[in-house]
């Protein structure tokens, strides 16, 4: 892809784009309790957009209310520009896909995918044929007699999806859309739904409290905790650079190290760890004063593993290979400190292990060491 | 010989409990075959109490009545409380829902009695003011059956509301269908089990009493339990036992088809299952 075509594709940084789904201020309360807390956000079109949190972090009903299901105690929520807070579900260019599916079981799959049509009174001939060629396209043409409790789950799912698609609606909203299929069926939905998006060009909100789920689908990701977002931006922004210590620990693993900053400049920073005697060096520069506490988190994938002490001095630290972790792909090292603080590695299985040896064994003293770039300084 | 003398205890209180519960009814149906007038007097078998019955002109009546009531009361009965259930569950919190929802079920644990008297009081003060009913009898019955069957029939409905969870009413309201269409379209249709349930609960419930219906009949108008009743208040009498055994074997045979039913629909069920997951294969 051109550098001019992914800025097009990023309509986030373009400061003239008009945001499709436009929120502001959206609270919303129940009882005492407050689901949402004055969040602000803008999705834009085409945008494969993924909610992501833990159970209770307000996410449902975020996108319960994009779909009209609950009213916001305050704030304004608009959808292509027009203000959604007096518009009943049923007449917003929205569509849902349920977790469950609710797929009417007395209604077999042809009329379950056709009842929409129906209600917008279309023509026999062109529901039919509407419904025909969504059928095809999630290749469930030979199933649509079948009641739904002649379904398998991944056939379900798929009925909900064409049902949900089929009215052609602006926004398609999706609450934990691969929660209930078994892991291979969910990779290849991944896909499929990524694929579908693509092709279509409807703009996805996604419900998940999966971060694999939302890391290989969307385009954007929030990262929701206690009703608000800690975080708004793209995979590789949440991944590589996330904003404070509790997105960085939910998406993936993380090594996170508590110290001081004792060399603050421009270029660089140095951070003296607080429990071990261990000093870390980064490449670029952070606005944090001189003796301010801060953490110094490192992927496991970032740090590499080795028998014999590394040549740069930076960054470096000797452990015990406590346990091994064999996943085939990789090998997961937990490296015990001096201080007996545990260190996660990951390390590539490039070469086959010889007789069952791997780059390292129990008990081993191993060295660590990371590239100055690669650690993240995070100061909350 | 733990296990052998636990399953002897088991299999004796078995025996126990099931004669506890049938055997008067055994007893009912021979001596309704039998050929003396007095009831505990064996007189030899004979079926002159079935002929004496088919016969009498007051069971058949009292029969067609009693069947009447059943009928528009498990109508009126299923449609007020389905709408009751409704109300209470879907119409989230309205003003005076807790009255209206205890006023509902309050005739579930109302003495029969006072449901009764309440009802004849109600029926002689709209008689003095309005002149309706100027006689008692079918339609006060029916009105009276309707007040507490039908608090049934919502609280079946209730509890099947709640179950069902609102996800797939608010599918439908998803895909552009408004709240009528809603109601129509999928609640109505989810909801006929229960509904059928209530029905015929409403109808078994209308076709036993015997209290309230007492209470608010008129003169010449006897359901099939009160005549069962006023005639054996004076004494046994074998026409009656044939008749209790025309009624036990229709129950018996309604069950037995009922059970049929269910059964096969749970094994077209199991069929219908095998054919997904071999259609998953595909």
């Amino acid at each position: 892809m051109t550098v001019s075509g992914e800025i097009l594709d990023q309509h986030w940084l373009d400061s003239r784009a008009r945001p499709f789904i436009h929120i502001r201020g959206v609270t919303k309360q129940f009882g005492g309790f407050t689901a949402v807390n004055n969040v602000d956000l803008d999705i834009y079109q085409g945008e494969l957009f993924c909610l992501l949190g833990g159970s209770g972090c307000g996410k449902t009903t975020l996108l319960r209310m994009l779909a009209g299901f609950e009213t916001p105690t305050s704030g304004v929520i608009s959808i292509d520009g027009v203000d959604m807070n007096d518009v009943p579900p049923y007449e917003r260019p929205v569509n849902m896909m349920f977790q469950s599916y609710a797929l009417f079981p007395h209604m077999n799959v042809e009329n379950n995918v056709a009842y929409g049509l129906k209600r917008d009174g279309l023509s026999k001939e062109e529901i039919r044929l509407r419904v025909g060629e969504m059928l095809a396209m999630v290749e469930l043409s030979d199933f649509s007699k079948r009641k739904p409790h002649q379904l398998s789950g991944g056939q379900k799912q798929r009925v909900a999806l064409a049902r949900s698609l089929v009215k052609r609606p602006k926004v398609l909203l999706l609450d934990e859309p691969l929660g209930a299929l078994d892991k291979r069926l969910r990779e290849q939905t991944q896909f499929e739904l990524m694929n579908i998006q693509d092709r279509l060009g409807v703009t996805f909100v996604v419900v998940t409290h999966d971060q694999e789920e939302a890391m290989t689908l969307s385009t954007r990701i929030a990262v929701m905790d206690a009703g608000q977002f800690v975080q708004v931006g793209t995979p590789t922004e949440i991944y590589e650079y996330p904003a404070t210590r509790r997105v960085a620990d939910f998406i993936g693993s993380i090594n996170m190290f508590e110290g001081r900053v004792t060399e603050n400049d421009a270029d660089h920073v140095v951070v003296d760890s607080t429990d071990n005697a261990l000093r870390f060096f980064m490449d670029h520069g952070a606005s944090v004063s001189d003796g301010s506490r801060v953490w110094v988190a490192v992927r496991p994938e970032k740090i590499r593993l080795s028998r014999t002490p590394p040549p740069n001095e930076a960054n470096q630290i000797e452990g015990v290979v406590q346990d091994i972790g064999y996943l085939g792909n990789v090998s997961i090292y937990r490296v015990r400190l001096e201080s007996g603080m545990i260190v996660e590695v990951t390390v590539p299985n490039q070469t086959r292990p010889r007789d069952g040896k791997h780059a390292a064994g129990w008990e081993d003293r191993v060295f660590l060491d990371w590239e100055a770039s690669s650690a993240i300084l995070l100061t909350r | 010989m733990v296990k052998r003398g636990s399953s002897t205890f088991l299999l004796s209180m078995l025996c126990f409990g099931m004669a506890f519960l049938y055997v008067p009814m055994f007893l009912l149906i021979v001596y309704s075959f039998n050929n003396s007038k007095i009831v505990p007097v064996w007189g030899g078998f004979s079926t002159r109490w079935y002929k004496v019955l088919f016969e009498s002109e007051e069971v058949w009546n009292a029969l067609a009545l009693s069947v009447k009531i059943a009928l528009v009361n498990a109508s009126f009965a299923t449609l007020l409380g389905t709408l009751a259930g409704l109300a209470l569950v879907r119409f989230g919190s309205f003003r005076g829902r807790t009255l209206f929802g205890g006023m509902v079920s309050a005739p579930l644990v109302m003495p029969e009695v006072i449901t009764g008297l309440s009802l004849l009081m109600l029926f002689i003060t709209l008689k003095e003011f309005v002149g309706w009913p100027d006689k008692r009898g079918f339609a006060t019955i029916t009105i009276a059956h309707i007040t507490f069957s039908m608090a049934y029939v919502a609280v079946i409905i209730q509890s099947r509301l709640t179950g069902m969870g609102t996800t797939l009413e608010e599918a439908a309201q998803d895909l552009g269908a408004r709240p009528l269409r809603v109601l129509v379209d999928i609640t109505l249709p989810l909801l006929a089990p229960g509904m059928l349930a209530g029905w015929l609960l409403a109808f078994t419930l209308s076709l036993d009493d015997l209290v309230i219906a007492s209470f608010v009949t008129g003169p010449g108008s006897n359901t099939l339990p009160m005549l069962i009743y006023s005639r054996v208040r004076l004494g046994l009498r074998p026409d009656i036992n044939a008749l209790a055994t025309i009624i036990i074997v229709t129950v018996m045979f309604a069950v037995a088809i009922a059970g049929w039913i269910m059964m096969r629909q749970q094994k077209q069920k199991e069929r219908e299952m095998q054919l997904a997951t071999t259609g998953d294969a595909q």
